[in-house]
């Protein structure tokens, strides 16, 4: 095998080898862990580079893990999607490890190897080919997001872990349910012989397919933040230091990632009819869309109103998944991208601005603001971004979500349109709240008081963390610049998805072993 | 045997759902203990529930059980001991900080206010550090 059939597990290696060497270092001055931690991020960003230019070659590329022989073994696969999302989290992972070095990762120990140990089930929840390493892929990166959102201590992190936590715990629990349903059935747990296996299931193991297909659906939505399951999300993202809370759009987008990649792969068979677990996506992105405007509305604070923001991104990128047609997963590639780094930049915006106002950061007091025009531009691109109004990239993302869903216009068009509307209103009138009566808006010194602005005395927040903020700003409007080639791409991508022979015969063909005919 | 996985993991889940639903921090703590139980052996029974099969391959003339649930099962007890530990760990901290055991901790600003400047007199530092 050359060096370079080994790439697809360097995504997981790298992070593994610096959270690792990052744990023994956790008592070295913190500029060494920032020097590793940086290495490492940096190291990260340039593989997934190469990767996506792997991926765009067209075919999808395999890997066996240890070369186990076939009915064992653990498969890692590269298609164009896996190196879109393996991007996205380098992209978010590196601004936010840039935020980080602003002050917040020195607020405790461990956070440099939390860090690169969320990323590394990130990765491998990215690039995995079987249901059982994405369910340890998940478990990876949610213990290190419970640490991380403890990280710096305090009694809304302390609540906000617990419920984040165990409603995580439970959703492990049924994952694994599902996972016992699915091979009840079917006797098999890679995507690639699942998308075989699952539509010859007789009537005997029809329900328990189904279950656990559906139980499947509850644990992404959860980790997704839809609707029924999504109400942890602004209360844990606003308590969570700011550069794990810009890192958390990840995961949200990554439960995004898995349901297009389940329902297109491995269950086809519920993918294109309106019952089943997978006809529910649909309609529960819609609902997510309208709760989400209306928790915008009703949010009085500033990084709640991110969090039900983002809701309202996850509600789109549903509402494109739940098409099953390629273009609406050429629209969902596209607000994937999107909506995590708009969700991420927001984070990071409102961060800048709650520490100049107050930690209460309540939108109708608060301190006066310094550098008023630096953080308008910043608010105001994530605003219009994570709204979707033109021009920039939330825009494109919602019109190519539109154009998917022409079929079904009146339902669709009428909800994510209104859901438009009120997340417009909800963030200008923040935005007027914040910059435009700054001035005689005075502060309540209780809310004041447990501030810990970035700088004392209220000047100008450090480089690095405004450096991170302008860096996904920028990415947002190059998105939108380059939306003929992101689009291009995420055609490409559907395309790609809807092929699944192409996938199995990557799967099948990897490997030294020769692969004996499955049975089972 | 398939009769007793079933009733067992049925009880283990009811019970476990029962006390989750409790939002108090010990019983939520062991509710989802059970609820783990229960998904584990409800994984081993999804490689089929067999008494005669040989547990090793080529051990005996029986056919062997199906390998696969078994080594799945160490891994999800590996990661739900993990977890589990960590939500004593979290919910002993809450408890600290707040002196309440439901999952929601103290109810109303009021007490929230309180819980810090307790944490700030406990540890005399204020509740956000620097």
């Amino acid at each position: 095998m050359s060096p370079l059939a080994h790439a697809p597990i360097a995504p997981v290696l790298l992070p593994l080898v610096a959270g690792v060497a990052l744990v023994f270092l956790s008592r070295a001055p913190i500029g060494t862990q920032r020097a590793v931690g940086g290495l490492a991020v940096a190291l990260e960003l340039a593989t997934a580079l190469a990767l996506l230019a792997i991926a765009d070659r067209g075919a999808p590329f395999a890997y066996a893990v240890g070369d186990w022989a076939v009915p064992w073994r653990i498969v890692l696969v590269v298609d164009r999607l896996a190196a879109w999302m393996l991007l996205l989290t380098a992209l978010v992972a590196s601004a936010s490890f840039l935020y980080a070095c602003a002050g917040e990762d020195g607020e405790g120990p461990w956070f440099h190897a939390l860090f690169q140990f969320q990323v590394l089930g990130l990765d491998g929840a990215v690039l995995t080919a079987d249901l059982v390493t994405l369910f340890v892929c998940f478990e990876i990166l949610l213990i290190a997001s419970y640490a991380l959102l403890l990280h710096g201590g305090g009694v809304a992190r302390t609540r906000a872990a617990v419920h984040v936590v165990v409603l995580n715990r439970v959703g492990s629990v049924l994952f694994l349910v599902a996972v016992a349903c699915v091979y009840g059935a079917t006797g098999t747990l890679a995507l690639a012989d699942l998308a075989v296996k699952a539509p010859a299931v007789g009537r005997d193991g029809r329900g328990l397919l189904e279950a656990g297909a559906g139980l499947l659906l509850v644990v992404l939505a959860l980790k997704a933040a839809a609707l029924p399951l999504g109400f942890w999300l602004p209360r844990a993202h606003a308590a969570a230091p700011a550069a794990v809370a810009a890192l958390f759009a990840v995961p949200t987008a990554v439960g995004g990632y898995a349901i297009l990649r389940l329902y297109t792969l491995a269950f086809p068979c519920f993918a294109p009819g309106p019952c089943g677990p997978s006809g529910l996506v649909l309609p529960l992105g819609l609902a997510t869309i309208a709760f989400g405007a209306v928790g915008a509305l009703a949010a009085a604070r500033l990084r709640p109103l991110a969090g039900w923001l983002v809701i309202v991104s996850v509600g789109t990128l549903l509402v494109a998944i739940g098409t099953f047609r390629e273009a609406g997963a050429a629209a969902a590639v596209y607000c994937l991208a999107h909506a995590t780094l708009a969700g991420a930049c927001a984070f990071l915006v409102a961060d800048l601005i709650a520490r100049q106002r107050g930690a209460a950061e309540r939108l109708d007091v608060g301190a006066p603001l310094h550098d008023v025009a630096g953080l308008a531009t910043l608010a105001g691109v994530a605003a219009v971004a994570l709204v979707g109004l033109p021009p920039l990239s939330g825009f494109v993302g919602q019109l190519a979500v539109l154009q998917a869903t022409a079929a079904e216009a009146v339902r669709v068009w009428t909800i994510v349109l209104v859901g438009t509307l009120l997340t417009t209103i909800a963030a200008a009138r923040a935005a007027s709240a914040l910059f435009w009566r700054p001035a005689t808006a005075m502060p309540d010194p209780a809310d004041v008081a447990p501030a810990a602005p970035l700088t004392p005395g209220g000047a100008r927040p450090p480089w690095p963390a405004r450096a991170a903020t302008w860096t996904l700003a920028l990415l947002l409007v190059a998105l939108t610049i380059g939306a003929g080639a992101a689009l291009d791409w995420s055609r490409a991508t559907a395309r790609q998805l809807a092929d699944r022979a192409a996938y199995r015969d990557a799967v099948r063909s990897v490997g030294s072993r020769a692969a004996p005919p499955v049975s089972h | 045997m398939a009769g007793l996985l079933a009733a067992a993991v049925g009880v283990l889940f009811a019970g476990g759902t029962w006390l989750v639903l409790r939002a108090r921090l010990f019983p939520v703590t062991v509710g989802l203990t059970l609820l783990s139980y229960g998904a584990n052996l409800l994984l081993v029974a999804s490689g089929g529930a067999t008494l005669a099969a040989a547990s090793l391959a080529g051990r005996g003339s029986a056919a062997p059980a199906d390998p696969l649930p078994q080594a799945l099962v160490p891994t999800a007890i590996a990661i739900g001991f993990a977890t589990t530990a960590l939500v004593v760990a979290i919910a002993v901290r809450l408890y600290v900080v707040e002196r309440a055991e439901h999952v929601d901790g103290a109810p109303g600003e009021a007490r929230e206010r309180s819980a810090a400047a307790r944490v700030e007199a406990s540890t005399g530092r204020p509740e956000h550090p620097r």
